[in-house]
């Protein structure tokens, strides 16, 4: 498994984003909570809990749940960014689990954006 | 004899266990006085002289260690180890009152250890998520955007 | 011309009139026209008000009233209660802007992105995260493509500086360690940076680990090193175990370990935590740590180069540094040297605090100037307030005042103005700041953190202290500043490391630059800026109405005064606690010094 010349890590990139993109058209929709310390200490857990839970209740097959590092925007911790198909991300600031729940149902399901709850850029 | 060792772990086994995973020579000295006073609270006097006598080092050379760095202590601390941040910039966004009423919840002076051996209560430099202060950690977790009025929700927590 | 006695200014814009602004002022103009009121009232059109309006917006003056998220059917009910009966309608008022310091303000345009560029973009936890933003190329490249001198003389080009403080010159470093003889060499990186509220190295550890340990890898092929280790402090426990995954994954694919990726190279790499203790992060005090003793520093030279962890030739560069070096590898040292000013290249991260409006952590280019830092990335002071100084580089940096505005941000430029870069803390401070204060505040700090082993800083550090508290107390005297003076540059000259010939810049950089409140605290026994609590007092003055307010919240009963007339404060009594001036509703509680 280990990689032995420049070259193979090449293909191992390109066999990783082949990866990442099959795993993107199949699962429609990509829910990002950056887990960091500071979201974390804000309550990223609780929301990430809330978003599993209503994936299970509602029975969603086609959501990736993805976590990253913290990205700057500490005072709008916990975070919650909502990728569907090709449209631009969408981020979501101060997401308590009763705000994850209504964009779970509004925007995942729904299609339709939280407008009250984006983080102004 | 021994109180206020956490769990009523048994003090050799622990600092043995340590020193099988960590080494037996000087430079693994930290990482042991770090994971024996993470499982039993502090470093007790019985813990010191077992890893002098493993590690082959005086045990004056293992006390200057123990009492130099701040995460180690010699003394029992509480069941729960509360840390408050001291620094600016939690200070600036409401840190001192925090702090104020979790001195009055719990009744206690920051490097202090409750009677009833629950609590200790420590100021620590700065974490660094400061864009989400004031912050506190209890134990290992982490809270942010402290308010006076959350403290009770989140102490309960921990208490039985 | 025509009098109005209300004028009403409607915000139109093309989403207010996707949203049918034109049909809201027509029915606007009906209704006035109904009840009477369109002699009296003007309808006028403006642009838009507020930066993320809420549906229809509008102000009116002369109340000045911004009333926002009106439909069309409200307009009969607004009209008659705020023009006929003149009451303001709650429900349709604008939300108060929220508190500047939620805010993130308008993009950071000046932020250019290269050691925080994966930060919250990929998985830490996921190497394949990384390998897809072109993570370990740089690592191949070093590996199938250059020497080891070839290497050092990209980063010599780069012009990249240590990014922990002192700002040698990475390359250099490498070159020192490369030539020391012994065949037993170390690599450390130093993840001990410890200066309250500068956070960057968190943020590289816990969003993008790999890079620090590609960077690293890359280090430990030039200089020739086969160990390294990462000292991270114990404040940060969830980067160690990113660190540790990563480090895990890493090896699991043979990018660490014996004959990585082919070659003959060999490096392995471990996590040693610290213990807890700010004099840490300087390299001998850390490399003592390491080696498992108190963590005190010894006189250089020799230099770690030299003689470091275990007597060995040793290389120690902090987070960001090894950061930039895969990036420096892949792009060229062209690319990073164009970035930055001659002596200073790239880009730097920089913790905001204190009284900005954006807070938080940034990447700008150096050379960038102190204004552009606060006022365009920064979104300028707090509450509208006056700048009054800066303080880069952590406790140990010096205090800028407003002259320095226009300086770029580099490391000669803020050595000269008598501060630093230190890790990129930036501590910005308002009108309403007594700066002997601060002077006192930064010295309790490192007082505390002074590890004792030297005597100028352990004792020296005190005395400072001393009489800063003795000063902030109003209990000055004539000789302290020239004490202060000459107690600075003997600490400065004479300490044993950083710590200690850093300490007194807090010190020195304010006697300098704010010199008259010095004398104001201690001839006067007033502080200007009316914080230190012992020169201050609290009065009531005329626009007392007597409500009692004060009285009964004050702690110490230090009010007296019947209902309907002034109130007194007995100064002996008060204890300056300033509650007495929260809860008044007349502004009828002045402080004075």
């Amino acid at each position: 498994m280990a990689i032995k010349s420049l070259d193979e890590l090449k293909k191992l990139k390109t066999e990783a984003l082949k990866r990442r993109e099959v795993t993107q058209s199949t699962g429609r929709v990509q829910v990002i909570v950056p887990m960091g310390t500071p979201g974390i200490a804000a309550g990223a857990r609780e929301t990430l809990k809330a978003i599993l839970e209503l994936i299970e209740t509602e029975n969603l097959s086609d959501v990736i749940i993805r976590q990253t590092g913290s990205s700057g925007l500490d005072e709008w911790e916990p975070i919650m960014q909502v990728v569907i198909g090709d449209q631009p991300k969408v981020t979501y600031g101060k997401v308590s689990p009763e705000r994850a729940k209504r964009i779970m149902k509004e925007h995942v399901m729904g299609g339709k954006v939280v407008t009250e709850f984006v983080v102004p850029q | 004899m021994i109180t206020n060792i956490k769990n009523g772990l048994d003090v050799s086994t622990v600092v043995q266990a340590a020193v099988s995973q960590h080494g037996a020579t000087h430079e693994d000295l930290i990482p042991i006085l770090l994971s024996v006073n993470e499982q039993l609270g502090y470093l007790p006097t019985e813990a010191l002289s077992e890893i002098s006598h493993s590690l082959r080092l005086a045990h004056s050379e293992i006390m200057a260690v123990a009492s130099f760095y701040r995460m180690l202590s010699t003394e029992p601390r509480g069941k729960h180890v509360i840390q408050f941040c001291e620094s600016a910039p939690c200070h600036v966004m409401g840190g001192r009152q925090v702090l104020r009423a979790l001195q009055e919840e719990l009744n206690l002076e920051p490097g202090q250890t409750s009677a009833d051996g629950q609590w200790t209560l420590l100021e620590i430099s700065c974490p660094g998520i400061c864009g989400v202060g004031p912050v506190m950690m209890i134990d290992e977790d982490v809270y942010g955007n402290l308010v006076p009025e959350r403290l009770s929700e989140i102490l309960a927590k921990y208490r039985e | 011309m025509k009098f109005y006695r209300s004028h009403v200014l409607v915000s139109i814009d093309p989403a207010s009139v996707a949203k049918g602004v034109h049909e809201l002022i027509d029915a606007l103009q009906d209704e006035l026209v109904t009840q009477g009121l369109i002699g009296e009232v003007q309808v006028l059109e403006t642009s838009q008000i507020s930066e993320h309006p809420e549906g229809l917006e509008m102000v009116v003056y002369p109340e000045g009233v911004h009333y926002t998220g009106i439909q069309i059917d409200d307009v009969p009910y607004l009209v008659e209660e705020h023009f006929l009966k003149g009451r303001v309608v709650k429900r349709f008022l604008a939300k108060e802007t929220k508190p500047s310091d939620e805010e993130l303000g308008p993009p950071k345009s000046k932020e250019v992105r290269v050691v925080l560029r994966n930060c919250g973009q990929i998985d830490p936890e996921n190497i394949e995260d990384y390998i897809i933003e072109d993570g370990y190329q740089a690592l191949g490249k070093v590996l199938s493509e250059m020497t080891p001198e070839q290497v050092i003389e990209e980063v010599i080009t780069s012009g990249l500086r240590g990014r922990g403080g002192a700002g040698f010159s990475t390359g250099r470093k490498w070159q020192f360690a490369k030539s020391a003889p012994g065949d037993v060499k170390y690599l450390i990186c130093n993840a001990d940076e410890g200066d309250p509220g500068a956070f960057m190295n968190r943020r590289v550890l816990e969003s993008d680990p790999h890079s620090v340990i590609e960077g690293m890898v890359i280090a430990a092929y030039a200089i020739g090193c086969n160990q390294g280790y990462v000292y991270c402090r114990a404040e940060y426990p969830l980067a160690v175990k990113r660190l540790n995954t990563a480090i895990k994954q890493a090896r699991a694919i043979g990018l660490f370990g014996n004959n990585i990726l082919g070659s003959d190279f060999s490096f392995d790499l471990e996590v040693r935590i610290g213990a807890g203790a700010f004099v840490c992060g300087e390299e001998t005090a850390l490399m003592a740590s390491i080696e498992g003793r108190r963590g005190e520093p010894r006189p250089r030279p020799p230099f770690p180069a030299i003689q470091g962890l275990w007597g060995k030739p040793t290389n120690i560069n902090n987070v960001e540094t090894y950061a930039n070096i895969p990036q420096i590898i892949s792009r060229g040292a062209a690319w990073f040297a164009s970035m930055g000013t001659e002596k200073s290249k790239g880009t730097k991260t920089f913790a905001i605090a204190g009284d900005v409006n954006n807070t938080g952590l940034i990447e700008v280019p150096l050379g960038i100037t102190l204004r552009e830092v606060i006022y365009d990335v920064g979104g300028g002071i707090k509450n509208n307030k006056n700048f009054k100084a800066v303080q880069t580089g952590g406790p140990m940096g010096g205090c800028l005042p407003a002259q320095y505005l226009d300086m770029p941000v580099d490391y000669e430029s803020l050595m000269s103005a008598g501060s630093i870069m230190g890790s990129g803390g930036m501590i910005v401070m308002d009108e309403d700041t007594c700066m002997v204060d601060i002077a006192r505040f930064f010295m309790d700090f490192t007082q505390d953190e002074s590890c004792g082993k030297c005597t100028p800083c352990r004792v020296g550090t005190r005395r400072i202290l001393e009489i800063l508290e003795r000063i902030c107390e109003g209990e000055g005297r004539e000789s302290d500043i020239e004490t202060l003076e000459m107690l600075c540059r003997q600490i400065k000259t004479t300490s044993l490391c950083g710590l200690g010939q850093g300490a007194p810049n807090p010190v020195e950089s304010t006697l300098k630059h704010f010199r008259s409140e010095y004398e104001a605290h201690i001839r006067e026994k007033r502080c200007p800026s009316k914080v230190c609590r012992k020169l201050i007092h609290y009065n009531i003055v005329d626009a007392c109405t007597g409500c009692l307010v004060c009285a009964r919240n004050c702690p110490v009963n230090a009010i007296t005064g019947e209902r309907r007339q002034l109130h007194v404060i007995d100064a002996e009594l008060c204890i300056r606690c300033g509650i007495c001036e929260q809860v008044c509703n007349f502004n009828a509680v002045e402080v004075w010094s």
